[in-house]
């Protein structure tokens, strides 16, 4: 990668604990388990699995909004270079102000009872950012205008405006710190599609001009494919396919990612029946079944697959797979 | 095929703090038993309202247009919808001819009241079966909609079920008491795509069995392309476009329904810029003049579209959008 890595994750897990087991290890939920991710400084990574794959404990773990219970997080933007398990009360603040989050529901992110112009003001006078007021007002200026939120709609309430403004004020908020990296978490999910188009091409816009790594955390793959550089798959909690998106969306060698992609409804009406259907729902973190996680709907699964865990091995330029049958599975495409 | 519900001139009005507020306006539209129509249209489109309206399940603040008649053609003829006056008339369309499922499964099961209680109250209801014969036809529409287990799945709560499980339970309970109109609203929207791709298997499967109607109402093209026979595109209360899906989806004639096509992200040309339709969709206190959708029209033509309210008009065999751009007379003029 010509970038230099913003943050990474080495063997990252997030573990929640469990009632019971008074006897014998303490059972716990393995949300993440053993995750390697790297993201390069600049880029527009996305991150797309369904619900309860762990994505979004992914997300908040390289915030340090979820804990770490194995492995680490390195963040190093030039500046600083920090590790997120043992990060101090100091560094942690300092942390806060680099890397920000954009939540899923513009309708619940907003108080109610502040106008725009406090929301969007508020990190920078918690953290204490700006020495005067002058100086936040002019802050908050400078970022609505980026978010294309002019000075009018700054003395109003969250109440007055649509999804899509909404939205954009939560951007604002996100951005107003100075952060260098933003986990955008389902930011367009609770969008319409005429407005979540161009909230996209506003995050996009942003990412380029400010020069910001994004981590888009999806459920949606059409949205991914089109505003992500680098993507990830996840299954219950593991990390089972990343690639560079073209190579990702035309040549995706895992077979969940394969059934993932062949899951999203086509517009084209006579495409009907050609879904590559999988069976099953995603099983429980609780009890995860043993071997390769995916192989209770995995349609090529064999004895190894029910035994071991297959790793992450390198299948291509930055592509990497955990499946044990992947090569055999491409000679067979091919 | 034989007619299954007449739409004509359905509009809804409804009576707030701030004013009468229209949320369906002028609406027509008719659907064939076995036929699936698919309902598109964001958010405040008015999609659901006049879903809702067929069953008359509307708030208490709700006007319906004196011009409204909502005609459901049944075996024993045809039922006037708005001339139905109380809960015991109601039920014809309430749960008996017509079934509802909603977007949010978890929402509409009763959380304290296992699943089987549920399915077996609505037959009751419904139907003349005693208890042990309606337990015996909801397990077998458990298991028909592809529950392992049935006669487990029966006694447990909504919250042991997981998220396709719940509404395939939920599509069960539709369709025990054999609908003749089945109204799924957002149906799939709240799932993962491959349990989406699994319900919207059975969804067709279920149509060639009981050969019931359905309107599909979704906010998401693709899954329509993927099931409906036929398409109405709504937005603010008006039927902008109507058609068979292939002829809408691939030769839209309204503008909307054009933006719309143009604002979804497709894995077939991963690097084409992604176009959204400017501007918000405005609020229904301030709907605009004219031709609803002129504010954030990029095919205006002239200052006819914010004046005057644009026909339905034939663009094609089944085909019809209102818009004045299909206006011979204004071509000539």
């Amino acid at each position: 990668m010509s970038q230099p890595t913003l943050i990474s994750a080495q063997g990252l897990s997030v573990h929640y604990a469990l009632r019971g087991g008074l006897i014998g290890p303490k059972p716990y939920v393995g949300a993440v388990e053993n995750v390697d991710i790297e993201i390069a400084s600049g880029s527009f990574f996305g991150l797309v699995g369904e619900s309860g794959s762990g994505k979004t404990t992914l997300g908040r773990a390289m915030l340090r909004a979820a804990p770490i219970s194995r492995g680490d997080v390195h963040f190093d933007d030039g500046e600083v270079s920090y590790s997120l398990k043992n990060l101090g009360k100091q560094d942690l603040k300092d942390y806060r102000k680099r890397a920000q989050l954009i939540f899923q529901d513009p309708y619940a992110a907003l108080s109610p009872r502040m106008t725009v112009r406090d929301i969007i003001a508020e990190p920078l006078e918690v953290m204490g950012l700006t020495s005067s007021r002058a100086e936040t007002d002019e802050r908050v200026r400078e970022i609505a205008a980026k978010c294309r939120l002019n000075v009018e709609h700054l003395r109003r309430f969250p109440h007055a405006f649509s999804g899509g403004q909404r939205q954009r004020i939560s951007i604002a908020r996100a951005l107003v710190s100075g952060p260098k990296f933003i986990v955008a978490d389902e930011s367009v999910a609770a969008l319409d599609v005429s407005i979540q188009a161009d909230v996209l091409n506003l995050l996009k816009a942003i990412q380029e001009d400010m020069g910001l790594t994004f981590l888009f955390i999806s459920h949606d793959l059409s949205v991914v494919a089109h505003v992500c550089d680098h993507v990830a798959v996840m299954y219950l909690g593991r990390i089972v396919e990343t690639a560079p998106t073209r190579t990702l969306f035309s040549n995706p060698r895992h077979p969940y990612t394969s059934a993932l992609l062949s899951a999203i409804p086509s517009l084209d009406p006579d495409d009907r029946g050609k879904v590559q259907k999988l069976e099953g729902e995603i099983p429980s973190p609780t009890n995860p079944p043993p071997g390769c996680k995916f192989q209770t709907r995995c349609p090529h699964a064999i004895d190894v697959c029910r035994i071991q865990e297959p790793s992450l091995e390198p299948a291509g330029t930055e592509h990497h797979v955990a499946c044990h049958r992947w090569q055999e599975l491409r000679d067979q495409t091919n | 095929m034989s007619r299954l519900i007449d739409v004509e001139n359905l509009t809804l009005q409804f009576d707030t703090d701030e004013g009468r507020i229209t949320a369906v306006d002028n609406v027509s539209f008719s659907l064939e038993a076995g036929e699936v129509m698919g309902l598109v249209g964001e958010s405040g489109s008015g999609k659901s309202v006049t879903a809702k309206s067929l069953m008359k399940l509307n708030p208490r603040n709700a006007v319906y247009g004196p011009d409204t008649r909502i005609t459901l053609h049944l075996e024993d003829g045809p039922v006037d919808v708005m001339s139905l006056q109380n809960d015991t008339e109601m039920k014809i369309v309430r749960g008996g001819s017509i079934s509802l499922i909603f977007q949010e499964p978890m929402a509409s099961f009763a959380p304290a009241i296992s699943i089987g209680d549920q399915m077996v109250e609505q037959l009751m209801i419904h139907t003349d079966f005693t208890k042990a014969q309606s337990k015996e036809l909801s397990i077998e529409m458990l298991d028909r909609v592809g529950i392992s287990d049935p006669s487990t799945r029966f006694g447990q709560y909504a919250f042991e079920l997981s998220g396709g499980m719940r509404q395939r339970a939920m599509i069960a309970m539709a369709l025990s008491t054999k609908p003749k109109l089945l109204i799924a609203d957002e149906p799939t929207t709240a799932l993962d795509v491959t349990i989406q791709a699994q319900v919207i298997d059975l969804m067709k499967d279920l149509v060639t069995e009981f050969g019931m109607g359905i309107i599909f109402i979704t906010h998401d093209l693709g899954v329509i392309a993927q099931t409906a026979d036929k398409v109405a595109v709504m937005y603010l209360g008006k039927l902008v476009e109507q058609g068979e899906v292939r002829d809408v989806i691939r030769r839209p004639a309204h503008p909307y329904t054009r933006g719309l096509l143009a604002a979804l992200p497709t894995l077939d040309d991963i690097d084409a810029p992604l176009t959204p339709i400017p501007g918000d969709i405005p609020s229904p206190l301030e709907r605009p003049s004219g031709c609803v959708y002129h504010t954030r029209c990029q095919e205006v033509i002239g200052p006819r579209c914010s004046a005057e309210a644009p026909q339905f008009l034939q663009v094609d065999t089944n085909h019809a959008a209102a818009c004045h751009i299909h206006d011979a007379s204004e071509g000539a003029a």
